[in-house]
Parts: structure tokens; sequence; C-alpha cells
């Protein structure tokens, strides 16, 4: 209940940078859009990049219980400028919201479990910091410690998790050298770079039950100011690890009309080289949908997706990995722990996520 | 025959012979039980309102945290949320702000604004939850919005997107009305802005009103009250939501109950005349009922015949009564409100709810009382001897067994006994009680005092100076309890009428004597905002003292204090006082240390009669109260006379306020103009000022005409109460004159017989029902005026911790008492005609 209103705001943000696209947004002239001449460096594009909207940092992953039974997780900190109270001197003034997001995947459950949180910054209690990542909202954190490694820790009252990862790859630029294009405009972009092959480390709780996992992650940090074409109707992203220590990219923006506004596609080999691909060599194909018994919304949970010449095909853990936050908004969307196989073999597995598929997807 | 068939027709014999006695019984029995049932469903529906209505402000908290004196640092706020045990945590600042343009209600001209983090409140208060238009949720944070509930709208008349202007301090702070509360109560005022926008343009920086705290499962409430209390210190309050609701409770407990007592002797008067109806018709057939014992009726069945009528006519009449009250309070509620009027609910909608208990109690107490009128007599009648009985003119024997004196003399004993009672609870229970028995004494007492008096006049009667009234005060000397019994229901309104007019005047003039001892000044000027900081700043007070035209200015700081979280705060008031003899600046009572006689080093204050009462603070005593950074000891110098604030005023030094506090601001400004300066002139002055268009400006004069008037509305509805008496006490007049003439057929026959002129028997009737009257009013003043001096003395200081002086109305009693007078002869005589109107010899024929 508490919660549910509380996606209220995460409900709205992901619209306002998801579907409602820029016109709204990209008015500000306090706020900077994304530019193709900016160099990514490191540790401190880790930190977070105040004088951007919207920024988050997403880890998504597959998890193995001691007993070998699968489980997929999800963990986002938003951080997103209000572009208001700019000469506010109050501590309470709401300048910067900090929004987190907790969801968890299991078979067993049958259903997606999932948290999401609201706060403004200030007081200590929630804040994104500058240099490198160190995101709080209350007693929810996202850190990166000076060895690389991340520590997340989300607890609520009923589930939560304690991990630790560590890197075992480089940092992925995605686009150009980080430059990532949202749209065939040039301010259709974002900063953009993953960490693929994240090994996790650490404790699930579930009914307050702790249980040891390991597994495998991916973390995204983008951040921008606008980035979404106003024909966009939703987008349809993945991103997966590789069994072959390769890690693969990929999202198309569908357009109101039907086809796609924007596509793009990357793939690193497990040596570092990377593929990158044009919108016309990425398409997505539903081979499978699943009608949601809550919002009566319908989803391509199993899709392929061409990349070039390679094919991929997409088998989801469990089939109602949907998101509502429909009683508070109108805002539903489904993300979910996937397998990909490539020529009938599996390949590898990552996080899909299906965003403006339920209908009405516009605000309350 | 069976007794069913004859108790029937019995019962049907006599009410279709008697109908007009059967419909004011039932009338009486029904306006008793509605007036008490009304106020008491408009008191319960206006209270619990209220305190919903302030409960869904507060939400479903399990703690609050207040500072004593209504604002405090913010830092509290991490501090707490850091806390073992805490699971939720909500800041709130809250604001009383004065509308631009509302003033010329002075009770009635703010908003109350709350100001939120709604990504904290959410879950502890939803329902503060402002809903903004579609595609502008970002407006629940925005330095420049506020949302109103649909009452304060309609309030402001203004609709989302409008512009709304407040005054803030010195400033106008625009607000854009993002959209609605609607979630707030019906008829609820209020607006819900950010907090940290709130903060920003209300100028209170870096405080809070109070925190919000939710507890983790597990968490010993109790015990975590009593820590943090510990913890935090003297400055702060922990209230659990129960002390809430005592506040809630205390503030409106002595108007509520006051108005309970005034509906229980609307009942009681009801009662009186019920009885005393039921009494009567019950006499009237005595002779009826040993006719029917001497042809073999028992006892019991005779007791049953008479609770069966009694039963039928007390569940009509109640069931009339509840179904009249319940239309009479939704019809109130719509007209006046549900303080009736008094502005003591401000802003509250309340609807009526129908309690299924406490109608059966109503319904029971009716039908009880119409019960008893009849079975005393019932029972006198059954245990006499028939053969006495079926004789003509033993009523009045029967009648002075009801009315025994020794009983009405300990009733008079016990009510005096009662006055020297302390309040029980707070409440002046002794006080009240003390009226019922005097009324209740005084009314036994009057056969004996009818038959005494009219004696005494018959003995000093010149001889046969006037047949007529030889034969009135003849009639009124030696049957005096028939007469008398039906004029009880008079002298219970008219003495009630009395003891409320004098009361109420007592009250007035000593109000209109205070007010011009309380605003000596010819204008005050204030700022708008009551936040934590007076609205103006040294630099603002020294632009209005170097103002041309005035002769004085005295600058006042107002501030609320909270001394016990169970009670409403306090009010502390820092301003130039005559420390040497304070009766040159305050309304003081003549509890007061000697004119001079205060150490240099003690701080003095001077409190209200209120605080004296409800804290037990004595004049000379040390007190502790939460002024300056430490609470500091002060010495009470005196008890000073307060109208205006029922939970409590003190007063201090402005320089000692200062000294303590450190904070220079003030909010009020009282100015007395130099010779020849006019009024206007000086307000056009005050215009010029930088800030003046945010000052709000009175005339003391104004001030005291509104002051009024708002005394005279909040009485309005015990002026109705008394008419509403009076109205009863004349039917019953009517139903038993009407009753006694007829059963004096046949002694109107026997004075034809003997030569008395109609028209004369006609003004026989008319002179005994002056004279009877005009004992009855002499009496019932006599006795309000007894029960005048108990409200005033007593009930009022008890429940309202505040004293009056007596002042009689007597114009208004006069010309009440000449009315009363009229009327009842006028009802006599109309009875009357109706008895002589027969012919002669069937009426003396019926007799033998």
């Amino acid at each position: 209940m508490q919660t549910k209103r509380n996606g209220n705001f995460i409900a709205l943000i992901l619209l306002l940078c998801s579907v409602l696209g820029l016109e709204a947004l990209a008015e500000s002239s306090r706020l900077k859009p994304a530019t193709p001449d900016y160099r990514l460096t490191f540790p401190l594009d880790y930190g977070a990049h105040e004088d951007f909207r919207i920024e988050w940092w997403y880890i998504t992953g597959w998890l193995e219980t001691e007993d070998h039974k699968p489980l997929g997780f999800q963990v986002t900190f938003f951080r997103y400028a209000t572009d208001l109270n700019h000469d506010n001197p109050s501590r309470f003034a709401a300048k910067h919201l900090i929004i987190a997001h907790l969801a968890l995947s299991d078979p067993a459950v049958g259903q997606l479990m999932h948290r999401e949180r609201t706060v403004r910054e200030g007081f200590g209690f929630a804040y994104a910091k500058h240099g490198d990542t160190d995101v709080k909202l209350d007693d929810w954190t996202l850190m990166r410690r000076p060895d690389g490694h991340y520590q997340v820790e989300m607890q609520d009252d009923d589930f939560g998790l304690r991990l630790t990862l560590a890197p075992t790859q480089s940092v992925m630029l995605q686009d150009q050298s980080g430059f990532s294009r949202k749209g065939p405009k040039p301010g259709q972009a974002s900063y953009y770079y993953s960490e693929p092959h994240l090994s996790v480390t650490g404790t699930v709780f579930r009914n307050g039950k702790p249980v040891a996992v390991t597994g495998r992650a991916w973390l995204d940090h983008e951040w921008s100011t606008a980035y979404l074409d106003p024909d966009a109707d939703g987008w349809d992203w993945f991103g997966a690890n590789l069994d072959d220590g390769s890690a693969l990219m990929a999202f198309q923006i569908r357009a109101k009309q039907g086809g796609k506004v924007w596509a793009y596609a990357a793939l690193r080999d497990a040596s570092g080289n990377m593929t990158l691909f044009d919108p016309e060599q990425v398409d997505f194909t539903p081979v499978r949908t699943w009608r949601s018994p809550h919002t009566d919304a319908v989803y391509p949970v199993e899709m392929r997706t061409r990349t070039g010449d390679i094919e991929w095909h997409l088998v989801p853990l469990l089939d109602d990995q949907e998101l509502d936050a429909r009683q508070s908004t109108a805002t539903v969307y489904w993300e979910g722990a996937v397998t990909l196989h490539r020529n009938g073999r599996p390949a590898g597995r990552g996080y899909l996520e299906l965003t403006g598929y339920a209908k009405p997807l516009s605000l309350e | 025959m069976n007794t069913a068939t004859l108790s029937r027709w019995l019962s049907w014999g006599e009410w279709r012979a008697h109908w007009l006695q059967l419909l004011v019984a039932l009338t009486a029995i029904a306006i008793g039980v509605a007036m008490a049932f009304s106020i008491h469903l408009i008191n319960t529906a206006a209270f619990n309102e209220f305190s919903a209505a302030s409960k869904s402000l507060s939400g479903q908290s399990d703690l609050q945290v207040h500072g004593r004196r209504g604002f405090f640092d913010e830092r509290l706020y991490p501090q707490l949320a850091g806390h073992d045990g805490v699971l939720l945590v909500n800041p709130v600042l809250e604001l009383d702000v004065i509308v631009p343009g509302k003033q010329q209600n002075r009770n009635d001209h703010r908003l109350k604004i709350i100001g939120i983090d709604m990504f904290r409140s959410m879950r502890i208060a939803p329902d503060l939850l402002g809903l903004p238009k579609e595609g502008k949720t970002l407006d629940r944070v925005a330095e420049d919005t506020v949302f109103l509930s649909p009452a304060a709208m309609e309030w402001l008349q203004v609709r989302q997107d409008d512009l709304l202007q407040l005054h803030a301090g010195l400033e106008t702070v625009t607000l854009r009305v993002a959209g609605g509360l609607v979630r707030a109560r019906a008829g609820q005022r209020i607006a819900v802005m950010d907090i940290g926008a709130m903060q920003w343009r209300f100028q209170q920086l870096g405080v809070l009103s109070r925190i919000e705290l939710k507890l983790r499962d597990g968490v010993n409430h109790a015990a975590f009250k009593a820590q943090l209390t510990r913890e935090l210190g003297d400055a702060f309050i922990v209230a659990e939501q129960a002390d809430q609701e005592q506040r809630i409770a205390n503030m409106s407990r002595a108007y509520r109950v006051n108005l309970n007592m005034l509906a229980l002797v609307a009942l009681f008067t009801g009662t009186f005349l019920v009885f005393s109806t039921q009494a009567l018709s019950v006499v009237r057939r005595r002779q009826q009922f040993a006719l029917l014992r001497v042809l073999g009726f028992t006892r019991r069945q005779l007791l049953r015949q008479v609770t069966a009528e009694g039963l039928v006519l007390g569940i009509t009449g109640s069931l009339l009564g509840l179904a009249l009250g319940y239309a009479a309070a939704v019809l109130s509620i719509q007209l006046l409100g549900g303080d009736l009027g008094t502005n003591f609910f401000p802003g509250v909608k309340p609807g009526i709810h129908l309690d299924p208990f406490m109608a059966l109690l109503f319904l029971g107490v009716g039908v009880t009382v119409t019960l008893l009128g009849g079975i005393v007599p019932a029972l006198e009648a059954s245990r006499a001897k028939p053969a006495l009985a079926l004789r003509a003119g033993s009523e009045d024997t029967a009648m002075a067994k009801l009315s025994a004196p020794w009983f009405a003399l300990a009733c008079l004993a016990t009510a005096l006994a009662f006055t020297r009672l302390p309040p029980v609870f707070e409440l002046p229970v002794f006080g009240y009680l003390a009226i019922a028995l005097l009324l209740i004494g005084g009314i036994t007492l009057m056969p004996h005092f009818t038959a005494r008096v009219f004696a005494r006049l018959l003995k000093h009667n010149p001889d046969n100076a006037n047949a007529v009234s030889m034969l009135a005060l003849a009639r009124l000397a030696h049957m005096p309890n028939q007469s008398a019994i039906a004029l009880g229901g008079i002298l219970a309104s008219f003495s009630l009428m009395v003891a409320m007019a004098i009361m109420v005047t007592s009250f007035r003039v000593s109000i209109d004597h205070w007010l011009s001892q309380v605003l000596p000044a010819d204008l005050y000027i204030r700022t708008a905002v009551s936040g934590d900081q007076g609205g103006f700043q040294p630099d603002a007070q020294q632009l209005i003292t170097a103002l041309p035209g005035f002769e004085r200015i005295d600058l006042f700081r107002t501030q609320s204090l909270t001394l016990n979280p169970q009670r409403p705060d306090i009010t502390l008031f820092a301003r130039p006082v005559d420390r040497a003899d304070p009766r040159n600046t305050l309304p003081m009572t003549d509890d007061m240390l000697a004119p001079g006689t205060i150490p240099e080093n003690a701080i003095p204050v001077w409190i209200s009669e209120a605080i004296a009462d409800l804290y037990g603070y004595r004049t000379g005593d040390r007190i502790r109260l939460p002024v300056g950074n430490a609470s500091n000891e002060f010495l009470v110098a005196g008890v000073w006379r307060d109208y205006g604030r029922q939970f409590g005023a003190v007063q201090m030094l402005l320089s000692d306020y200062q000294a303590l506090t450190g904070d220079l601001s003030v909010n009020t400004a009282a100015m007395w103009l130099r010779q020849g300066m006019a009024a206007d002139q000086a307000i056009a002055a005050l215009r010029q000022l930088p800030f003046g268009s945010a000052l709000e400006i009175s005339h003391s004069s104004e001030m005291r005409a509104l002051s009024l008037e708002i005394f005279d509305r909040s009485f309005a509805v015990t002026y109705l109460l008394e008419i509403i008496a009076v109205v009863i006490g004349l039917l019953g007049v009517a139903a038993s004159f009407s009753a006694q003439t007829l059963a004096r057929v046949k002694e109107f026959g026997m004075l034809r017989h003997i030569g008395v002129l109609r028209r004369q028997i006609l003004a026989l009737l008319a002179a005994e029902g002056g004279l009877l009257t005009a004992l009855g009013i002499a009496l019932g003043f006599v006795l309000g005026w007894g029960i005048s001096l108990i409200l005033v003395f007593i009930v009022n200081p008890q429940s309202f911790h505040w004293t009056m002086q007596l002042h009689l109305p007597w114009s208004w009693l006069i010309s009440i008492a000449v009315i009363l007078l009229v009327s009842a002869a006028l009802t006599a005589l109309l009875s009357g005609r109706h008895a002589v109107s027969g012919q002669v010899t069937r009426a003396v024929r019926e007799d033998w």
C-alpha cells in the first residue's frame, strides 16, 4: 500500500523520461544537454551529474541460491532534478529527488516482488554524491568502493538483498565512447556506460530469512537531460552477460505509428572488441505474448532479436514479471530476467525491459 | 367483558373526553424529549467532526513531538529519524495565515496551511496529498504552489490555476492553486504546501511545528514516549494520539457540557409539565377509580390501567420527540452550523449520526418520566379508602400528599449545601444539581406557599369588598394544590428564564466593561502571519514609532505556549505593564500583590483566572514557564480577568521577555491618537509605510462592537430554548385551567343558581389565573435569581474559569412578567368560557 503510493512518483519519472520525451523538459536553461564532444573520465563519471535532469544506476542480474535455484534481481537508483527551488535556501528545498527501485523474480513465487521509494535529497537521508558512485535513500544504499566493488544494501519489510558486485571486465562505453544516441535528432542522446559480467556474492532475504547467493550482474549508468523523440511509444531493451564472456546490449524505441524511431546494439567479446550495430541492423520480433491478468496488457515476453547477422532468442524466467503501479498511476511495465539462445542453444542470461505496452500509458 | 376490553374502554373514554389535555401532554413530552435530543445530536456531531478533522491532519502517527513554544529547530528531524525504534518520521510546519480581505470576521479569517514533505507524509497522513493537474505532479514540490481543500476553495473563491495572495509578515506571498485536497473532510478549510517552499515563502526557515513518528512494530509506545521525553528535555513535548484527543476534548468540553446541561434543563421543564399533566389527570379521575374499586377492580388492576395509559402516552410522545429532535438538529446544523452559530468549531460541517443506543436512552427517559407522573398519584388513589375518595372535593387532599413540605425544604437545604462544593472533573456538576434541587424544592413548596399567602390576603381583605375577589381568594387559599401544581411548569420555565437573563446580562455587561479596559488604545495594528517570529522586526518597529500624530504606542509580543500537552495552548503576552500598579494596564481582580511590593530581582507575570484555576498557580507563587532558552522562574504578581482566552493567558513585561529570549520582534502595536488627529488620517499614514498594505488595522470601537456581536450570537440559542420553555409552561397553564374549569362545572352551576352572573364567573376565573400567576412570577423571580447566582458565581467560574459581576436586566424582566401575567389570565378566561357556556340546570343536576 505504502510503496504503491511511492510508486506514483517513480512511475511519473519513468514516464517523463521515456514516453513524454523532451518538449516539456528541454526548456530549462540550467540543465545541460548531452553533447558528443564530452569525454567520460573515471572515477569522476561513476558519480552523480547534477547538471542533468535524470540519472540512473541500474543493476540487473541472475543469482543462484545454495540449492541451485535461479533468482532474478533488479536494483535501480534514480536521481531526478526537479529544476525547481533554485533560490530556496530551505534545507527541505526539493531540488533533487532520489528514487529507488528493488525487484526480485523468484520462479517459486511466480510473480515479481517489488518495492519503490522516493525521497527528496537533503538532511543526509538521501543523496547521489559527486566523484564516485555513492547513492543513498534512507537505509537503501549503493556504493562503489575504491577497489571498484559495488556494495548494495536494500531491505524492506518482507524481502531485500545485500550484495557485493566485483567487476571482471573493463567499463563498456556505449555507442560513441559513451555518447549514446536515442533518436534521429542530435539532442536525443544520453551519456551511457555499462559494467557487464559483475561477479555477485551476497545474501537475499525472503520473508526475513537470509539465503546466500552468487551470480552475474549487469550495471548501467546513464544520465541525460532529455533524449526521447516525442513520437516514441515505448521501448524494448535488454542487456545480457553471454556465457562466452561477451556482453550484448540492444534496444529499440518504437514509434507511435508502428515501426521504430531508433535502435542500437553493441556486442563486446571477452577480449574487449566492440561491434556496434546501426538502427537498421537491429530488429525486435515478438515470438510469444503474455496477457497480464493484473492489467490486461499484452507483452511480447518472448522475443527474437536480430543484430546484424546474428539472431538471439529471448526466453523469460517467468511470464509474470510485470511491475504494476496502476493503483496510484496508470504506469505499468515489464522488467524481467530472460535467457538468451543462439542457434537453439543457451548463450547467456540477461534482463529484458518492455515499456509502453499497458494502455493507457499516458499520465493519470 | 374481559379486563382488556374494559381497560381499552376506560382509556378511550378518558382521552376522548379530555383530548386537549391529551394533546398538551403529548406535546409536552415531545418537545421536552426533542429539545434534549436535538442538542445532544448537534453537540455529538460537531464534536466528532471537529475531532475527526483534527485527527485527519495528524494521520496515523503513534507519537507527535511538539515544541513548548510552538516552533522548534528542524535539526531535531534528522535526530529523530535516526532514533532506534522509529519507523517513519514526518516533519510538519503549520501556520494559521490571515487571509487578506477576510478580516471582517475576527474569529474566522485564518487559513491553516500545512507544510509537508509529501514523500514522508504520504505514509503517515495520506489525506494531505494534493491532487495536481494531469502531468503536473512536480507541482507537489514546487516553490509557488498550494493545494486547497474544497471548503477552502469555496471560502477563498478560487479554483485550480488561480493565484492566491497571502500575507507573510510584512510581505505578500503569491501562490498558485495547483489542485485540491480531495480527501479533506467536508467543511474542513486547509491548505497544503511543500514544506521547503513554505519555510522559504513564509519566512520560517529552519523551523518546524511538529514531528510525527510512527514506531516500529513491537516497540512499547509508553516506554518509548517516556524515554524520548527524557532525552529531549524540557523544551519539547512528546504526545500520543490519545493526548491529542484529550486536548481536543478539553478544548470544547465546557462548551459541550454546558449546552448539554441546558438541554437537560429543557427536558426537566418538559418533565415537570408531563408530570403535572399526568398527575392532574389521575387525580381528577380519583372518583372514577374509587368507583371501579367498589365495583371490584383490584389495586393492581388499577395500577396496571394507569401504567398502560402512561406507556402509550410516553412512547407516542417520546417517539414524536425523537423525530422532532432529529429534524430540529438537521435544520439547525444547516442554518447555524455545528456550533449553533458560536464559532466554537469554525469551518466544521458535521453530518448528523443517529446512535440507536442514545435514541433509546432518550426514549427511556421520556417514557419513565411520563410513567412516574401517572403512577405516583395512582398509587395514592389505589390506597385511598374508596368511600372517601368517592366524595367530591377530595382531590385537594390527594394533591397535598404529593407535595410534602419537608421534602421541599430538604431539597432547598441540599441545594444550598451543593453550592459550597468544588467542581468534579473540572465541571460544575454540583452547581447544576443545586439548580435542579432548587427548582424541585421551589415547585413543591408552591402549594403551601399559595395557601399561606392567599389565606393571609383573605384575612386582611376588607369585608365583602368584592364578591368575585373574595371567591377567588377563598378558592386559592383553601384549594391550593391543584392550581399550584398546574403552575409548576410555568414556575420552572419562568425561573430558568430569569436565571438565564440575569446570567447573560451580567456576562455581557462584564464583557463590555472588560473590553473597554483591554482595548484602551484607538488603533491596533498587527501583521498577518502567526509564526515563530512576530511580524514587526526592530526596523519596522522604528518606522511605526516614528510616525507623527500618536500620543503613545505600545508594542505587544504574543505567542502560544504549551504547559501541558493534554491541554490547549495558553497565550503569552509580553507588553509594557505598569509594574508598580498593574491595574493601570490590566483588568486585574482583587487577587494581586500589593502595589509596589514586587521584589526587584523577580520577574513578574500576571496570570488570567483560567491559569489560576487550571494550573493551580496562586499569587505570590514562583512558577516555571518555557520562556527563553531554558525554562525560567517567574513570580505570579496577580490574577487578571480574561474573557477572551478560556484556556488561559499570561502577561509579562516586554522588556523582561526580550532580555530572556533575545527575540526583539513584536506582533501588535496599540496606538493612541494625539488630540486632533483623525483616525482616518492615522490609518492613511500607516498605509503609507513600506509594508502598509500588509497591515491589519482595527479600530478599538469596531473590535468592541464585533466582540459583542459574537457574544450575542453565541447566546441566540439560549434565548430560543428559553422561549420554548415558556411556551411549554403556558401550554401547561392552559391545559390545567381547562381541566379544572371542566371539573368545576358543578361549582359554576351552583354559583349561577345563587345569582352570580356569567360575566362574574369569567372574572373570577381571570382573577384566579392572574393572582396565581402573579404569585408564580414572584416566586419564579426569587427562584430564578437564586439560580442565576449559582450560574454566575459557580457554574461559569468552574467551567469557563472567569468571574463576572451580577447585573439585573430589570426592564426586560418586568416586561416578560407582564406578558406572562396577561397571557395566563387570558388563558384561564378562555378555558373558562367553555365551562360556563353549558346549561346551568344540567350542570347542577349532574352532581346529584
